[in-house]
Parts: C-alpha cells; structure tokens; sequence
C-alpha cells in the first residue's frame, strides 16, 4: 500500500465530493461534515459515476407512515437509479449482501509528511502548513 | 392432469334469489327487499348466460350457476375426489352501494351458507363475505361469524372504494390478524367506478383482462402503506387472478423500490420477499401459454414452492373435463399445491370440526 496525494483539504470543503483518479482508479471524495470519505466511482450496478450522485443522510422507520432521519450526508444515491451506498462501507442499503462499492481509507496529513504524488509539482508556493488529502492504495 | 384428495381454495356456490336469504334477514331487510321487488345481484362479471359463469357440462337449464347443492357436490366434491372446498360466493352484498344494505347481504349470505351448504357436507368451508364499504361493519360481520371454525377466510373483491393499504381499511386486517384469518381478494370489484385509469372499457374481454391492474394496485398498496410492518401475521391470498402476471410484477416493484426505498423507508425489505411471505395465489385460472414448457420456466420464476394453491374455480369454465390443472406445472409443486400450501395458508383446515 503506497500513500497518494489526491487534493488539498481546501479543493473539497465539507459538504462537497470530487472525482479524482488514482494510479488508473477513478475515486469519488466526499467531505461530510470534516469527515472525509472515499469510494469506487463506478456504481456496481451498472457503472454509473457515485462522484456525481447526490448525498443524503439515512431515512429508515419501524411504523408505516413515521420517517427517522439520521447520519446526514454520509450516503450517496447513484445517479443512475437512486440506489443508497454508505460512505462508511460502501455498501449499498437495498441489497448489502449483494452489492458494495469499494471503500477506500482516507486520511489527512499535513504537507511536510507526504511522499512525493501528482500534486508536487502544484506545491510550488504553496506553505507546508497547507492540509492535504491523502488516498491510501 | 386431475387431482384427487386435494383442497380445493375457490369454488362457488350461486345464490339463485335474493329470496333465499330473506329467511335469514331481519324484519326490516326482508320486508326492504320484498317491497323494492329487487333481485339479480349476481356480480356484471358472472352474468347468468356468460360462457365464464359456468361450464357447459355443470349447468343446469336456467338456473344460476352453482345453486343447487346435489351438483355442486356431485361435480365439484365427489367429482373432483377434493378433501375440502372452500366457498366463495360472489353476491350483491360484496358491491352494494348501500353500507347498510351490504352488510345485511353479506350477513344473509354468510348464515346461508352455514346452514344450506356447510352443514350438508363436511368437505365444505367458507369465506365470511363483509361489506368493505364500511370497515366497521366488516368488522363486525367478522366478529359474528369468526367462531365457526368453517369459515376459514375473509373475502372482498379485489377492486374496492380505495386502495386496499390506506388505513381505512386497517380495522380489518387487524380483526383478521386476531382471528388468525387470511383476506381473499377475488377478480372483482364494486362495479362502478372505472376499471382503468383511461376510463370505462367498452368490452367484457377488457374488463376481465383488466382485473390484472386491480391485482397489481391493491398489492403494491398493501405493501407500499406497510400493512405487512403493521400486521406480520397477516396472509392475503389473490383469488382468480391468473398466476403469470406476478413475476414481472415482482421484477418491476423490487427494481424501482430500490430506486425511491427513502420514500417508503417502512418497507425495509425487497417487495418480492415480502410477497413470497405473505402473499399466496389460486392456480385458477392459470394464463399461460401452449408450450407447457414455458409455462413452467414462468412458474419457476415466481421464486417460491409456497405460494400457489389448488382451485378449481367451480362451476367457472376455466377447463374442460377433468384437466384441472394445464400440463407444465412442475410435479414437485403439484402436491404442495393441492395439500401443503392451502393447510399453511388455511390454518382452520387442520383442525376437526365437531
């Protein structure tokens, strides 16, 4: 396993996602809250692109007609047909036995930690306090 | 191919006129029916001359299709070898418009059958007919005959005054539930209001056809409102609706649950699991096409040995001689069919009637 830079924390703020690719693996980053979250782009249903899908929380209930809320934004629903994979497992709610995204770990480390990745030639300027996001593969 | 020894899950005797259950009425009801002079309210599905309503060789000259007693028994108890028949009668009461009126029908038809039909022949069960026009009132027809372990389920038409989920009709899925009772929903309905959402079809062969959206609508409205979450116990068994259309159904409902799942988020598991649990279907009439063979792939894609049941659907012409069952059911279902699912589905046959 070998480290990768793939953004600085200030590209994807919370609350948004970016499709970056890695080493010929296109990633979906998602920012939740200061949490950051990486998958598989390609939806295992039929390859529809999750860095573009909406995020939502998770809406489940015990009694027809009551909706509980919870985990806001740590799922996202692929664009193609809706269908729910957290960000946390990459598995999707309809059918988890079945279908999971891959999830992969990603971590934030300061500048002057990094082994060299595609962004060391756009450090140029940039302070070693600057934060940036790392993709472990 | 003929079954014999099997449970028979649909049959249904004829009320030949409203006149025979006017013993059974109050005072009021009888002199209500006497004095209005009405009659005839066999269901516009089953008129009396139809080919449907009854098989050539079962009628009897003018008479209404399945009222008389020593034929039914002779074609369709000793005829068909059957250990139980469940009767289903199809009558004014299940469509009336009147509340009042329905529930006096329903409770007439109900102690007709008890005394002119079960209790001459022991290989004979029930359905309690309610009046879904007014849940309470279903109710407490249900409450009135449910301690006659011969009726063994609770019947309505399929087409009702609203979808069968919504919680109007929640009194009865719960006096269901308490009296462990399955509801039968039969191809039918109130006969007024339009069988399709484009309008009044023109034609008998359209509405029969169409009774195939009633089915569809009122079981994803019984699974969407979360009336399975409400009551797990509860069994609801589709009564003539065909068979073939489920698994394209079940196909089309899983996929855009998993789509719009947030919207519905009390149906916390695949429509076609619930259906496999709680969902059974009489095996007549089976529409299937002529190669047996693909028939069978059909059948095999409902994905579950559990949900058919044995019917012959007497006197209804579905089959000539004694071909009760079309050549492509596979032979591993066919004793499930016709013993194992109705005792599951029909606790109340297991049990011995004093």
């Amino acid at each position: 396993m070998a480290k990768h830079v793939i953004a600085t924390l200030a590209e994807i703020p919370p609350g948004s996602q970016k499709l970056v690719n890695v080493k010929g693996r296109a990633i979906a980053v998602f920012n939740v809250a200061g949490e950051l979250f990486g998958i598989s782009d390609a939806c295992p249903h039929q390859g529809g692109s999750l860095a573009a899908g909406a995020t939502v929380g998770l809406t489940t209930s015990v009694k027809p007609g009551e909706y509980c809320h919870s985990r806001p934004g740590e799922f996202v629903r692929c664009p193609w047909h809706s269908w729910e994979f957290d960000l946390r497992t990459g598995q999707s709610w309809c059918d988890p036995r079945k279908f999971r995204t891959r999830p992969y770990d990603l971590s934030v480390e300061l500048g002057d930690t990094l082994i060299a990745g595609p962004y060391v030639a756009e450090t140029f300027g940039v302070s070693v306090e600057d934060q940036y996001i790392v993709v472990e593969l | 191919m003929s079954i014999t020894d099997a449970i028979d899950c649909d049959i249904h005797p004829g009320v030949p006129t409203i006149k025979v259950l006017l013993p059974y009425m109050s005072d009021y009801w009888r002199e209500a029916f006497i004095a209005r002079g009405q009659d005839g309210f066999q269901p516009a599905s089953y008129l009396p001359n139809s080919p449907i309503s009854c098989r050539p060789d079962w009628r009897d000259g003018d008479a209404i299709a399945g009222s008389n007693f020593d034929l039914l028994q002779k074609h369709a108890l000793d005829g068909f070898g059957s250990r139980f028949a469940i009767c289903n009668v199809l009558y004014g009461g299940s469509f009336s418009i009147s509340e009042t009126m329905a529930a006096a029908i329903c409770a007439a038809v109900n102690d007709w059958v008890k005394a002119e039909w079960l209790a001459r022949d022991p290989r004979l069960r029930a359905s309690i007919v309610v009046p879904t026009q007014n849940p309470r009132l279903a109710v407490e027809e249900i409450e009135r005959i449910a301690g006659d372990r011969r009726f063994v389920q609770i019947l309505m038409p399929v087409a009702l005054d609203m979808m069968l989920g919504k919680e109007h009709y929640w009194p009865i899925f719960e006096a269901a539930v308490r009296h462990s009772l399955p509801i039968g929903l039969h191809a039918g309905s109130l006969y007024r209001y339009a069988p399709t959402t484009n309008g009044w079809p023109s034609h008998f062969l359209q509405d029969y056809v169409g009774n195939n959206h009633a089915f569809e609508s009122q079981l994803l409205s019984l699974i969407s409102q979360g009336v399975f979450v409400k009551f797990p116990d509860l069994k609801v068994v589709l009564i003539e609706s065909g068979v073939t259309w489920l698994p394209g159904f079940l196909w089309r409902s899983r996929k855009t649950w998993r789509a719009v799942r947030p919207e519905v988020p009390w149906v916390n598991e695949s429509p076609i699991d619930i259906v496999r649990r709680h969902v059974r279907l009489t095996a007549q009439p089976m529409d299937g096409p002529a190669d047996p063979a693909v028939l069978e792939r059909v059948i095999n894609q409902i994905g579950s040995d559990d949900m058919l049941l044995f019917a012959s659907d007497y006197p209804h012409w579905q089959f000539d001689g004694d071909r009760v069952l079309p050549d492509g059911i596979p032979s591993r279902l066919i004793e499930k069919m016709a013993r194992d699912n109705p005792l599951a589905t029909y606790p109340r046959l297991q049990e011995t009637i004093q």
